[in-house]
């Protein structure tokens, strides 16, 4: 029962120490990103809301590390709660983005004829509304609450991935054992599911972790300006914003909140370039 | 002659589907923005208003008409300019659209200027020392910067250029610029924010479309018969990567729009996505509905121009 996870994290830590460096520095604040996610609000010095300091834009010291906001609040406390609400969020929306996007594009490629037709032109649409203008206009429309902002990345990054999922199956598709499931006169949901899905895994990982960087920067910010998340609760975006006053002061509760996310997307980028570098380099070989 | 013909229609087709797409993305606006019925005329009037003058102003707005009718009038309304009235500003939006959008051509004008030249350099010097020091410096660099939020951009160039060296004012209002000095000082930030991201993403791509050329046989065989590295890139490569690079220039000048919005609400940038913004906070509709559609038409004309400058570039369509 034990060698299971223990051959897993054996293998987890050969792939994590054959990267590059930039690999590595990504791989270290993605897990960094995701135990705040996790832990953030239980491991928080102060709470949340509470007004801890008379010092308002305070600098960063011994008692509050990362200084004070607007308010005189913990600005360390505030990130690892707004962290979780970000990573969280974005989370939701790429997973829904990828999810979705493979099954039709497994659908358009399987069933190919006009299906693939219609739906490929329908995303071809689609794509062509910057996802910031339809995230404005979803907001103008229906006001912003959290299910409208996850539905509206979900909604803004389907295509995309509809698109490299559908390129991988039409590929996979042509590969002589899915030719061989057909002429055995297996069904389009078992071709689908059992022959091809299983082959564009590891592409389409790929391709959610961009999706998760996209839907960040996304909604992070919609938060700065304002239509994002909404106080009471707060993501990253938001402390940028109600922090913005702070900026001519050089407080450092308008940079902090700002950096956290750069670290966050930053390294998702650079550990997905580390992993499909390792990929290809592996193919090549 | 045929292969004229056939590039005339790639051509003409690839126009058709551009104009296609965009009745699609408007029926998408349209749709979303009126999902929710009849609100305009409440909202124009306040709580206060009776049932009555909600109903006649309703009737005078058209709302009490069948969607596809509004749709059909509202689209008709883009084509000859009539975009309707404001509610907030009480005044056509044609008239803000007018006031504002220059300002956003200017500053899109002004970021290309500066970004394409340095993103251009930065890209094919990547390609020509592919595997290098200089290269994979670059391919971090930029591969950092592309998922850096415009936000952390722009707070630290404010931090530092306004606040600890204080060159340049932290806002931009472009209201009356007199002389070159004063120019530069209101654009520097700015477009110096926009450039960051735009720089990243255009060098990447050059890089991309040089070494695709490089790798072709008949760069192989002019390094075959001696040419020196530099000729080989310049002579040999850049012209036939040139229809690649203004495709990769194109797409990469897309992510403006993006940024601008970013951009022009924290410099105070009176353009028009700030003033889209601010409509939408106020969820002034006629303003959102006009500037999503200017947006996503310049959007689409940005990528229409990226695909014609590869179809007209494409040597195999040009000569033979």
């Amino acid at each position: 029962m034990s060698a299971m996870p223990l051959a897993l994290a054996r293998s987890g830590w050969r792939t994590a120490s054959s990267l590059p460096m930039a690999g590595r520095v990504g791989l270290f604040f993605v897990v960094l990103w995701l135990a705040v996610a996790m832990l953030g609000p239980s491991i928080a010095p102060h709470d949340v809301g509470a007004v801890v300091s008379p010092d308002v834009f305070g600098p960063l010291s011994a008692a509050f590390p990362l200084g004070t906001d607007y308010l005189g609040r913990d600005m360390l406390s505030r990130i690892l709660h707004a962290a979780r609400f970000t990573i969280g969020l974005a989370l939701v929306a790429a997973l829904a983005a990828s999810i979705t996007g493979t099954t039709l594009a497994l659908l358009a490629a399987t069933a190919g004829g006009w299906i693939d037709e219609v739906m490929s032109r329908l995303m071809d649409a689609f794509i062509s509304i910057p996802s910031k203008m339809l995230a404005l206009v979803m907001v103008a429309a229906f006001g912003s609450s959290v299910p409208l902002l996850i539905l509206t990345a979900a909604l803004s990054y389907t295509p995309g991935a509809y698109r490299i999922a559908r390129s991988l199956a039409v590929n996979v598709k042509t590969l002589e054992y899915v030719l061989a499931a057909r002429a055995r006169g297996e069904g389009l949901a078992y071709i689908a599911g059992v022959e091809i899905l299983p082959n564009m895994v590891n592409p389409m990982l790929a391709d959610f972790g961009l999706r998760f960087v996209f839907v960040v920067l996304l909604l992070s910010g919609m938060s700065f300006l304002g239509l994002g998340v909404q106080p009471p609760d707060a993501d990253l975006g938001s402390l940028v914003r109600e922090n913005i006053g702070g900026l001519f002061e050089g407080a450092p509760a308008v940079v902090t909140p700002a950096i956290a996310i750069a670290t966050l997307t930053v390294s998702v980028n650079l550990l997905i370039d580390a992993l499909s570098g390792r990929a290809t380099r592996a193919a090549e070989n | 002659m045929a292969d004229k013909a056939l590039a005339a229609r790639l051509v003409l087709n690839r126009i058709g589907v551009g104009a296609l797409t965009l009745l699609v993305v408007s029926a998408v606006i349209f749709t979303i923005t009126n999902l929710l019925p009849g609100d305009a005329a409440q909202e124009a009037l306040g709580q206060s208003a009776t049932p009555e003058t909600v109903a006649a102003l309703r009737a005078q707005l058209g709302l009490d008409k069948p969607g596809p009718i509004r749709y059909a009038s509202w689209l008709g309304g883009l084509v000859t300019g009539n975009l309707g009235q404001s509610f907030t500003a009480s005044m056509p939006v044609t008239e803000l659209v007018a006031t504002r959008l220059p300002k956003s051509l200017l500053l899109a004008a002004v970021t290309a200027a500066v970004s394409v030249p340095i993103a251009l350099a930065i890209g094919i010097l990547a390609a020509m020392g592919r595997g290098g020091a200089l290269d994979r410096a670059l391919s971090l660099a930029t591969l950092s910067m592309v998922a850096v939020p415009e936000f952390l951009v722009a707070t630290i160039a404010v931090l530092l250029f306004a606040v600890k060296l204080r060159w340049f004012p932290a806002l931009s209002n472009a209201v009356d610029i007199q002389d070159a000095g004063q120019f530069f000082r209101t654009y520097a930030m700015p477009v110096l924010t926009l450039c960051f991201v735009v720089i990243a993403q255009m060098a990447r791509m050059t890089r991309a479309a040089v070494i695709d050329q490089l790798s072709a046989s008949y760069v192989e065989m002019a390094v075959l018969k001696g040419a020196r590295p530099a000729r080989v890139a310049l002579r040999h490569a850049l012209p036939n990567a040139i229809g690649p690079i203004a495709n990769a220039v194109a797409l990469s000048l897309s992510y403006l729009l993006g940024g601008v919005v970013i951009v022009e609400t924290i410099f105070n940038y009176p353009g028009l996505a700030s003033l889209m913004v601010d409509a939408v906070t106020n969820r002034d509709m006629p303003v959102v509905q006009a500037c999503a559609m200017i947006f996503c038409f310049a959007y689409l004309l940005l990528v229409l121009v990226a695909d014609l400058v590869a179809i007209l570039s494409n040597p195999r369509l040009r000569h033979r």
